[in-house]
């Protein structure tokens, strides 16, 4: 076997779009490939690996006790671990369900079988182990993952960018969603998708989830100065930072 | 004494989500043989109840990554319908674009990553880097070419921004449409090419008819983005009757929820939809199914693989022209819709019920959602291709295991492998409707 690095793609409960982002890397992927053995990836090989990785890319939320366990111990073989999409990295829209009450949503869906689910309240990566990276978004931006990669890989820290999209969405020229008459999750999410959803005629719906410090004043001045609840924003937000906004209520009840 | 054959395989690969095979024999009869899936549950339908119909496709788009587009385009068919929005000509054009897309970014990743390694003989993608390394750029090249073009016209491939309710939050400007004719016309020797090398691979030999479900509607092009809900066999209904054309039923040796309609199971997909409406392909797509011998009605499974490479050649085709089309008729920018989840209440809203039915690569998917007089979602279903396959792939191990009991456990645990992998099974999306019966160990 090589000397090269080891590296592993695990998914817990996403969409696996963000393990596909990989595949649309296009022909950069074989540079990749060059410098990298990926030894396991479910998704797209067949191929197994008994022994420890060097980095461990994973993907989705920790939503059965069946994932606690499973990466608890792919933690434990890992030098490495990156949270890697929304689901792995805040929860996303997998902590929607902690609007309703988990056996009520589950004899929904499930009805009769609703007993062969398993499910506990969604839990973000580094909610159950150590994460030493993070590459937010839903999907993942990929300019940003080969940033990470290149840091992990060479043992340097990466710091996600912890301002608002608003300052990536002012470079770009776009006019604010506000100015038009519309609400929009930028001012107090993360930055580092080049504002990719608002180049593009749409709001921010805050896949990256929130700045560490949102500048709550600010946001509820622009909230009153183009009349919106604050109850209303926080309806949209919950899409993707259900599991930050309901850890914050239940400190705030405690 | 017969032989005795078990077969479990577990976190079966090369497939979107987590499924394992489960087959016992028995003195050389067949005693169990199941598609379990093991997907952790997500709860869509039930986490979308309470929120803004204008929201819904933003959500349910990311039940699948890989059919994303998919699930946006028969999210908005159902939002629409239950809302009484219609779309314009100028979208729905757009939409079939981002439906051609979609088809040919999902087929290519199971024909070269997924498949390909079976019929050369390895275990991934990974070692043809080395030993068919043109093979594998061509693959990558191809997969990047359609996302490239996503990205001209709807943001991303994976979880497009522009396309929602109503039409679409940003419309390609001229140079766009330059960008994406040439990134489209560019993929035409690629695509030569890809059908040379299809043509060197051989299936297994094996056949089971069955009954083949899809669109059908009356007009001349090859049915994908609307249309009533057809079969094989003579089977031709409203898409608002889906329930009665699912018909989904619990068996008593599974907990897993299966479907049929005429008789005992039925297929979606690509060969299901080359079997229905095989006429309707354009001559460049007919051409390459009648130079690799696809004909309806084509009833080896395994071919399933070879009716998407006819379907990657129509969508690659329809999509040059559609935006040739825009060129010449030009993009109506007052279509530009302003996003905000109807904020300006620019859409009006009615308490209904609507049902979203679309070709999406592995076969029929239907979204279906009631809505109040504030567009508020009530109840929402979606029901999956794979959920639809999964009692035919079933019926095909039946008939598949007991006529290749002659060879090694090995060749059999591969021959079923290839078998459900032949049906492209995505099962992250599946797992949404599916019951699961957990079998053997649990890693």
């Amino acid at each position: 076997m090589n000397n090269k690095p080891k590296v592993a793609f695990f998914d817990f409960a996403c969409c696996e779009g963000c393990q596909l982002q990989v595949a649309n890397l296009g022909e950069a992927l074989i540079d990749i490939l060059e410098i990298v053995d990926v030894v396991e990836f479910r998704e797209v090989m067949s191929e197994k690996w008994n022994e420890s990785y060097d980095v461990s890319i994973i993907e989705g939320s920790i939503t059965t006790p069946h994932a606690v366990e499973r990466i608890k111990k792919i933690r434990e073989r890992s030098k490495f671990l990156i949270a890697y999409g929304s689901c792995a990295t805040i929860g996303g829209v997998n902590g929607m369900k902690h609007n309703f009450d988990l056996e009520e949503i589950r004899n929904y869906v499930y009805k009769d079988g609703a007993r062969y689910f398993d499910t506990i309240p969604t839990k973000a990566v580094h909610e159950v182990v150590k994460v030493d990276y993070f590459v937010h978004g839903c999907p993942i931006y990929p300019p940003e993952f080969l940033e990470v990669l290149k840091s992990a890989l060479s043992g340097l820290p990466y710091s996600v960018p912890d301002n608002a999209v608003c300052v990536e969405c002012k470079f770009n020229e776009n006019v604010c969603m506000y100015e038009k008459g519309l609400t929009c999750a930028g001012p107090v999410t993360r930055a580092g998708c080049n504002s990719w959803c608002v180049n593009n005629g749409n709001i921010c719906y805050g896949c990256r989830g929130l700045v560490s410090n949102p500048n709550e004043n600010g946001f509820a001045e622009v909230l009153k100065k183009y009349k919106i609840s604050a109850e209303y924003i926080i309806g949209k937000m919950d899409m993707y930072n259900s599991c930050r906004l309901q850890n914050e209520k239940s400190k705030k009840g405690a | 004494m017969g032989r005795n054959v078990k077969v479990n395989v577990e976190y079966l690969t090369r497939v979107e989500g987590h499924g394992n095979i489960v087959v016992n024999v028995k003195d050389g009869t067949l005693d169990e043989c199941h598609l379990d899936i093991v997907e952790a549950p997500r709860f869509f339908e039930g986490m979308i109840r309470g929120r803004s119909i204008f929201e819904a496709q933003h959500i349910t788009s990311r039940i699948c990554g890989i059919c994303a587009c998919g699930h946006t385009l028969a999210s908005l068919q159902a939002a629409e319908d239950a809302i009484g929005f219609t779309p314009s000509k100028q979208t729905n054009a757009l939409r079939k674009l981002l439906l051609n897309m979609e088809i040919l970014d999902s087929h290519l990743l199971h024909i070269y990553i997924l498949v390909a390694p079976d019929l050369l003989g390895v275990k991934s993608f990974v070692p043809l880097i080395a030993s068919h390394n043109q093979v594998v750029r061509r693959a990558l090249r191809m997969k990047k070419t359609v996302n490239d073009v996503c990205a001209l016209f709807a943001g991303r491939h994976i979880h497009p921004i522009t396309s929602i309710v109503g039409g679409f939050t940003r419309l390609p400007r001229e140079k766009d449409l330059e960008a994406m004719l040439g990134l489209l016309e560019g993929m035409v020797s690629d695509m030569n090419a890809t059908v040379e090398l299809a043509a060197t691979l051989t299936f297994p030999d094996f056949h089971r008819e069955t009954e083949y479900i899809g669109l059908v509607n009356d007009e001349e092009s090859y049915p994908m983005l609307y249309g009533d809900i057809g079969s094989t066999d003579g089977v031709r209904m409203n898409k608002k009757d889906y329930k009665k054309a699912t018909n989904e039923f619990v068996v008593p040796h599974s907990s897993a929820k299966h479907t049929k309609l005429s008789r005992s199971s039925y297929a979606v997909g690509a060969l299901a939809r080359l079997n229905l409406n095989f006429d309707k392909l354009r001559k460049e797509a007919k051409e390459i199914a009648n130079a690799i011998g696809l004909k309806p009605i084509t009833t080896n499974p395994y071919l399933n693989t070879a009716a998407q490479l006819v379907e990657c050649v129509e969508c690659l085709y329809d999509s040059i022209d559609i935006v040739k089309s825009l060129q010449k008729s030009g993009v109506n920018y007052e279509e530009e819709i302003v996003v905000g989840l109807n904020e300006q209440n620019r859409i009006p809203v009615k308490a209904g019920i609507g049902v979203g039915a679309v070709e999406v690569p592995r076969g029929l998917l239907y979204h279906c959602y009631e809505v109040d007089d504030k567009g508020k979602i009530i109840n929402a279903d979606c029901i999956i291709p794979t959920n639809q396959n999964v009692n035919n792939i079933e019926h095909d191990m039946r008939k598949l295991v007991p006529e290749i009991l002659d060879k090694t456990d090995e060749e059999i645990t591969l021959a079923l492998e290839m078998l459900v992998r032949a049906y492209d099974p995505c099962i992250s999306c599946s797992a949404h409707f599916l019951d699961v019966k957990f079998v053997g160990k649990r890693s």
